[in-house]
Formats: structure tokens, C-alpha cells, sequence
């Protein structure tokens, strides 16, 4: 085996934990060693790593009870600079590859924190515009969601980027929900993608699930940005 | 109307011909690229071929079967050069097959009036020698600070006497910077083209192309002189397919200089053997010889760099140096190191009045985005200590600095980055010595041998 990012061969520990179900390592010790888990004290409800129990921004959402569509999100990295790179060639480069090195923390990240509602939740995955998903050949927010031990399905929309950017600027500024429904849900939904940013993304989508009869949302990101 | 077309077609062929490129890189649009392709004035090749057990790209050369990966099994894609754009086994590489543009001869390119000491002039002479005798190889050994830039003018000139086309390829953004102006100002006449990630221009089209290494991997059969910088250096030795796309970027009847300051083992056996011929500039331009480093045991280093605290013998040394009006250039073996130790060392500077403001103190790394601008900064003194992991161990120079290593046993500093950085002292008229000082733990076969390395060049200049 050899290092999906530096290419160095790998050399997997076999003990007696792992004799039977080996961890396929992706990355080497090194490369490894540069992904910063988020450990700590995190924000409860979009996982920011901060010793307040709510952090600011989710303060701010939580007086705007309307558009605060989501439970409480959860992310396993931090962004810092070596995952701005190998983001960037997962999913701007296309190397789907990439994916694989997320696998095993993504399956281990989830389980604690939504093993209760396990039996029932769906994982929908973030959808990317049409016209993106061709260019780049796959949806990086799928591919995370397919690791996931749950029923996951294809149920959002995305507007294409340039039909939104037609949008008179006024209505750009209200950030219009550039999602739209195919199928409605009426189990919990945990929304998968790559990275929580603000949060606006999710909740945009939180939204037209609520409004078709889904009774709570949650996210589960791989990175807080 | 056919005048147009005729025109037309001759810009196309400049940016077309000698290279080797996707669908997507091709500025052309459907209509116009099928018409082309239709003339078989275009042809296409396959990308990805099949060979025993694997496959092999035909951009990069690679053919580690873990380096190619799919969605499906249409769309089978080479990982090694995905930084260039995706290559897929669908989807063909495509070459100009039409007429191949000539290229000017240019009767005394070069306008640059300054004048080459002995040694450079001896090594000149040999490069201009290889060029008009057609060798297919030659090996420039000149030490840090020898001055091979203006080494290569007077080939340079020569080969453009001949119409040739040439190409400069270094492994380091940084350099193809800094070489552009340059070699603009001493050929001020001749058309010439800088590529690297990011750079404006995608498809070069001059007679001179300066560009990265990496770049090479976009050209076929187009250079008649191929000079490559720093063959030492990371990633070319350690890359297959940068030797790979060296290879095929030139013309069959073509001329190869490399240059280096620290040849590898390899290119040392070649030379042994007489396999390869080469010439060695031991003197640096300004004619003293390399300073040579202080090796310097630090009992506490380990916990110095796990804590970010800087060893006292560091404090001692700054100190006691002998002209402390030099900059100092401090490596640091990796990037998180290098930013943790840029906010203590601040501190611990301005406490003992190393520096008197927290903006003399930076620190560069490769994916820092300001790097040009505070390598500018130091440049300009604005910045009187930069701290920097090996990115600027070569091609980069300063005038006056003295340089520490920190963790100099650490594995990224190698007996050929140790040289290099050694020699970036010293590196003006002004002020042609340094200080230099490897701070570790424990010596390492690099350090003995950096130093080893370095005497003995200064031996072999006559020192
Ligand atoms: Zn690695
Ligand atoms: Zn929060
Ligand atoms: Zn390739």
C-alpha cells in the first residue's frame, strides 16, 4: 500500500486488535499526522472547536428561530492548510481517490454522535448543481454519505449556479434557497457534506425538508470551516 | 479572406505544435478544433495505454498501477499529473500535425554587457562548444554563488545564431521568477515566455521558454536546447516522470545542460566513468570561497522544538557573530515548526533586542500565500529575520545573511539541501562571507559529509 497523498509506502500494523478487520491505512504516519481532528471542547451545535458551550455565530442562528432549520452539526476535521489542499484535489482536481482517505473517520465520527436515531434516520447528501456535477464527475458530498452506516438517498436539488446569479442582487443578499425537493421525507434527515462553512448551506436545505414534513434535521460535516 | 485563414493557422500552429495537451487546453472551440482535426492537422493519441498488469500515461510516463484510479471503468484517470488537469483514459491527448513553425536566427542576441570571471568564462565556453558541436549532454558542477546565470548567456546567444528554439527548466516557482527578468533584460530582443502553476500564459509560444519543471510535461519534441537547473533537486531526481517529460520535450537532435551546485551520487559515478561530460566552476563569482558551517550540539533541542523555545546557543550565536548587521535566514525543518516558532522567536527577539519592532520578524513556507511579497520585504530589509522551511534553500539569493539550521539532523535537510543552504551566504561583491551554523542533536553522515563536500570544493577552486 502506498500514501494516496505522498505516495511513500505504507506499512500497516497488524496486532491483535486489528488481526481480524484490519484499518486500511490511506495515508503514512507523516501525512496522516497533518489532519487535525477537532478534540476539545466544540460548540454543541455546529462543532466548532471553542470553550463556549453555544459559539457566536450559533447564538446569532438561534435568534432567528426561522431560518435555524438544523438540530446541531457535527464535524470530524479541522480546516487548516494541508486539508485545503487535499480538499482541493479531491474535489477540484477530481481526484475521487482522495475519498477513500476519509472513510474509516467518517464511520467512526458518526456512530457516537447519532447512534440513537440510527434506525431511522435518512442521510441525504448536499447535492451539487448539474452542470457541476459534470464538470468534476462525481458529488464528493455522496461519496461521504455512502460511507455511512445508514439508508442514505438522493432526495435535494440544487439550482444551477447561473440561473441563481441571474437573480437581481436584492435577492442574492436574502440568499435565495437555491434547493428544491423530489421526494419528501418524514423521518429524521442528517445532511451530509465536505464542510460547514456558515452554516447558510444546510439550513437552506433543513428548510425545504421541514417544509415537506421531515420532523428534524441534523448535519454531519467532514471538516469545520 | 484566404490570407486570414493563412494567418490564423500560423498562430495556431505556434501554440499548438511541440506540445502534447488535453481538449481543455486547446483554445480553440468545437467548430474550429474539428475542422482541424478533420485536416489531420491535429491528431489525436491515446492517453492512458494498457500495458502488463497496469497501465501507462502518456503525459506523465507513470505506470504505478496505484496511481491510476476510476469512478467506473471508462474513466480510468492518471493521479500522478492530476495537477496539470485530469487525464482520462477516454478522452485522447492531442498533437499538431501540421507545419511546424521555423524559428528566428538572431545574428547577436545577447545585450548583456557585464563581463564573466575566468571560471565562468572557461565553463561558457564549454556550453557553447557542446551547442555548436551538437553533443547531446552536458554537466555544469558550478558551486552556490558561481553565477551560471550569466554561465549560459553566451550558449544562449550562440544557440539563437542557429534559430534554435530553447527551454530553461527549473524546479521551483520561485526561480522561473527570478530568472525571467533577467534573462528578458540580457535578451532583450528575443521573444520569451514564463510558465508555472498559475502563470498568465498557459501555452507558451516564444523562441524562450523559462518554466518549472512540472511544466515540461505539456511539451513534445520542442526544444533544440533544454537547460535544466538544479538536477539535484526535489522533485526532479526523486520523480521518474519529470526525467520522463525532460526527455521527450526536446527535439531529437537536441543539446541538455544540466546544471547543479550538488550533484548526486549518481551524476557523480557518470562523471567518475566519463560517461558524462562536464565541467566544474569551483570559485563563486566574487572569488572567495565558500564559508564554511559551524556544526553546534544543543543538548535541549528536542524540547525546544516540541515547545517552540528557542535553544539558548541560538541567543549566544547572534549574539556573538562578527558582522551583526547581516540579516538572518533561519531554516526550520517543517511548515508547522517553522509558524510556531515565528510567534516565540518574535518575543524572544524583541525581549533581547535582536529585533525592535514584531514586523522584522517572518516566516515563509510553501503554502504561504505572501511568500513573494516577504521574500521581497527581507530583499528590501524591511524584514530583518526570516524564518523558512527548505523552500528557500536554493535559487533564491540574498546579499548579506547568516544562516542557522535548526534541527539540522532533521531528514528533510540532506547532504545536498545542506550545501545549498550553506550557500546562501556570502553571496555578494560587498559582502562575500557568512556565517553559518547547523544547530543539532546529534551529527548526521548529511552534516559531516555537507561540510566534507564544501571544503572540498574549496579545494578544488585553489583555496
Ligand atoms: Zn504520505
Ligand atoms: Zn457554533
Ligand atoms: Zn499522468
Amino acid at each position: 500500500m502506498y500514501c494516496l497523498w505522498c505516495s511513500e509506502p505504507i506499512i500497516q500494523q497488524l496486532t491483535w486488535q486489528n488481526f481480524f478487520f484490519p484499518d486500511i491505512k490511506k495515508l503514512c504516519v507523516y501525512c496522516d499526522s497533518l489532519l487535525e481532528k477537532i478534540d476539545g471542547d466544540r460548540c454543541h451545535k455546529c462543532s466548532r472547536q471553542c470553550d463556549q458551550a453555544i459559539c457566536f455565530d450559533c447564538q446569532r442562528w438561534e435568534k432567528e428561530k426561522e431560518r435555524d432549520t438544523l438540530v446541531f452539526n457535527y464535524s470530524i476535521f479541522q480546516y487548516n492548510i494541508f486539508m485545503q489542499e487535499l480538499i482541493a484535489k479531491w474535489k477540484y482536481r477530481g481526484d475521487v481517490e482522495l475519498g477513500n482517505i476519509f472513510r474509516d473517520a467518517v464511520r467512526k465520527g458518526f456512530t457516537p454522535t447519532f447512534a440513537a436515531m440510527k434506525k431511522h434516520a435518512i442521510a441525504v447528501p448536499i447535492p451539487l448543481s448539474k452542470d457541476r456535477e459534470k464538470e468534476r464527475g462525481f458529488n464528493q458530498a455522496k461519496i461521504l454519505a455512502d460511507f455511512l452506516p445508514i439508508k442514505s438517498e438522493l432526495v435535494l436539488h440544487r439550482m444551477e449556479g447561473e440561473k441563481q446569479s441571474k437573480k437581481s442582487r436584492k435577492e442574492r443578499i436574502q440568499s435565495i434557497n437555491p434547493f428544491t425537493i423530489t421526494k419528501s421525507i418524514n423521518k429524521p434527515v442528517i445532511l451530509v457534506d465536505d464542510i460547514y462553512t456558515t452554516g447558510t448551506t444546510l439550513r437552506h436545505a433543513g428548510k425545504v425538508l421541514k417544509e415537506n414534513g421531515c420532523p428534524e434535521v441534523f448535519g454531519f460535516t467532514l471538516i469545520r470551516g | 479572406m484566404q490570407q486570414m485563414k493563412a494567418l490564423h493557422l500560423d498562430t495556431i500552429a505556434l501554440l499548438l505544435s511541440g506540445k502534447l495537451l488535453l481538449r481543455k487546453e486547446i483554445p480553440l472551440d468545437d467548430r474550429q478544433f474539428h475542422t482541424l482535426l478533420n485536416h489531420r492537422l491535429i491528431t489525436p493519441v491515446p492517453s492512458i495505454v494498457r500495458e502488463r498488469f497496469t497501465w501507462k500515461c502518456q503525459r506523465c510516463g507513470n505506470r504505478h498501477r496505484f496511481l491510476f484510479s476510476s469512478l467506473d471503468k471508462a474513466s480510468i484517470y492518471c493521479r500522478k499529473c492530476i495537477e496539470m488537469g485530469k487525464v482520462i483514459k477516454s478522452e485522447c491527448l492531442y498533437i499538431w500535425s501540421g507545419a511546424i513553425p521555423t524559428w528566428k536566427k538572431y545574428e547577436a542576441a545577447c545585450s548583456w554587457n557585464g563581463e564573466l570571471t575566468l571560471a565562468q568564462a572557461k565553463a561558457a565556453e564549454r556550453i557553447v562548444q557542446t551547442i555548436q558541436k551538437r553533443e547531446s549532454t552536458l554537466l555544469i558542477w558550478a558551486v552556490c554563488g558561481a553565477g551560471k546565470t550569466e554561465m549560459l548567456f553566451p550558449g544562449m546567444e550562440e544557440a539563437l545564431r542557429y534559430g534554435m528554439r530553447i527551454c530553461i527548466a527549473t524546479p521551483r516557482t520561485d526561480v522561473v521568477l527570478e530568472l525571467k527578468p533577467r534573462i528578458k533584460k540580457a535578451f532583450s530582443t528575443v521573444p520569451i515566455d514564463a510558465l508555472y502553476g498559475g502563470s498568465k500564459v498557459k501555452l507558451a509560444t516564444a523562441q524562450v521558454v523559462i518554466c518549472t519543471t512540472h511544466q515540461l510535461l505539456r511539451f513534445q519534441h520542442a526544444f533544440d536546447l533544454i537547460i535544466i537547473d538544479e538536477i539535484d533537486a526535489f522533485p526532479y531526481h526523486k520523480d521518474p516522470s519529470l526525467a520522463f517529460a525532460a526527455k521527450r520535450a526536446k527535439k531529437l537532435n537536441s543539446t541538455t545542460i544540466y546544471l547543479t551546485a550538488t550533484p548526486r551520487l549518481k551524476f557523480r559515478l557518470q562523471m567518475a566513468t566519463k560517461q558524462l561530460s562536464y565541467t566544474f566552476v569551483p570559485i563563486r563569482f566574487h572569488g572567495y570561497p565558500l564559508p564554511i558551517p559551524k556544526l553546534k550540539l544543543c543538548r535541549s533541542l528536542r524540547k525546544n522544538l516540541q515547545y517552540s523555545t528557542p535553544p539558548p546557543a541560538l541567543l549566544h550565536w547572534i549574539q556573538q557573530r562578527e558582522n551583526k548587521g547581516r540579516q538572518l535566514l533561519i531554516f526550520l525543518p517543517t511548515v508547522e515548526i517553522t509558524r510556531k516558532f515565528e510567534k516565540s522567536l518574535t518575543t524572544f527577539f524583541l525581549k533581547h533586542g535582536i529585533i525592535i519592532m514584531p514586523s522584522a520578524l517572518s516566516c515563509v513556507h510553501a503554502q504561504d500565500e505572501d511568500r513573494n511579497w516577504k521574500i521581497k520585504q527581507f530583499r528590501e530589509k524591511e524584514i530583518q529575520v526570516l524564518l523558512t522551511t527548505t523552500i528557500l534553500e536554493r535559487g533564491v539569493t540574498f546579499p548579506a545573511v547568516d544562516v542557522a539550521v535548526l534541527d539540522a539532523g532533521h531528514e528533510v535537510f540532506d547532504e545536498a539541501a545542506l550545501v545549498q543552504i550553506a550557500g546562501r551566504a556570502g553571496r555578494s561583491f560587498d559582502d562575500p562571507t557568512g556565517e553559518i551554523i547547523f544547530f543539532h542533536d546529534g551529527k548526521t553522515i548529511a552534516m559531516i559529509k555537507a561540510v566534507e563536500m564544501i571544503k572540498e570544493m574549496n579545494k578544488q577552486g585553489g583555496f
